[in-house]
């Protein structure tokens, strides 16, 4: 950004987000990571890599009767977000998704050059 | 119950948070029993002239194990989440997801007909409409 531009502000109203609770477990074979996004139907689910980021989306689609008002309200935003740095021994063409009752379960497995090799010692 | 935050490290939730329970300090809660936020699964809850409206964000729950209960007022959701155990030889970087039992309970408004209550679990979140008693609805009179 040059100094001539003068710093526009974004209006982040439209970008503020809920951050799901996630679980990252690793094991040989890569990560396996459960994202909780409760509300969000399949179609208004979006994953992409760009990069080395990972970005999960979701947006709440509750069916509310018309005129509802609210009087207790925890969940206050109507979007999740969530971005992960994939590390290079990531395979991020590679990822699959599952999405059931609101969890996402996503699978990253490791590139072939990265799974684990043991090393044998020589004992001379 | 282990406190864990619905949606971590947003700073600005935890501070709010912070700040609202310093204040329940100060004051009494004007409901007997207290506004539990941050408990399993959040609650959102609203009305309509017709219906009272609770939607329980719990995601990956069987419905059939959930047990929701109306008695004297007083609407109850309980059950158990249980999550698949990491493997043996796995390593656990993030641990934010609630797993274990939960029990939310929410006072509900005087006019209900517990007769005619649903409930309905999509995409992780559970739906109770209770509808009000029809003689509790706001009529018009018409004078003559």
């Amino acid at each position: 950004m040059s100094e001539n531009n003068p710093v526009t502000k974004r209006d982040n109203r439209d970008d503020a987000a809920l951050l799901p609770p996630v679980d990252v477990i690793e094991d040989a074979s890569g990560i396996t990571l459960y994202a909780d996004l409760a509300g969000v139907p399949k179609d208004k689910l979006h994953l992409h890599v760009e990069g080395d980021a990972l970005t999960i989306e979701g947006e709440i689609d509750l069916e509310t009767p018309e005129g509802m008002q609210d009087s207790h309200i925890e969940v206050g935003l109507a979007r999740y977000r969530r971005v992960f740095t994939l590390s290079k021994e990531l395979d991020a063409s590679k990822v699959g998704a599952e999405f059931t009752q609101g969890v996402l379960k996503l699978s990253i497995p490791k590139a072939e050059h990265a799974q684990p090799r043991k090393v044998q010692v020589k004992v001379l | 119950m282990m406190y864990r935050s619905l949606f971590p490290r947003d700073v600005l939730a935890e501070l709010d948070r912070l700040q609202r329970e310093t204040q329940q300090g100060f004051h009494l809660s004007p409901s007997i029993r207290g506004i539990a936020r941050g408990g399993f699964p959040a609650m959102n809850v609203g009305g309509t002239a017709g219906s009272v409206e609770v939607y329980a964000f719990a995601p990956g729950i069987d419905p059939a194990t959930l047990d929701v209960q109306i008695e004297k007022g007083v609407l109850t959701v309980a059950g158990e989440r249980k999550l698949d155990p990491p493997g043996e030889k796995a390593t656990v970087h993030i641990d934010e997801r609630f797993a274990g039992r939960f029990r939310r309970v929410v006072t509900l408004p005087d006019d209900i007909d517990v007769n005619a209550v649903e409930a309905k679990y999509r995409d992780g979140v559970l739906r109770i409409s209770i509808a009000r008693k029809q003689d509790a609805l706001p009529r018009r009179i018409t004078i003559q």
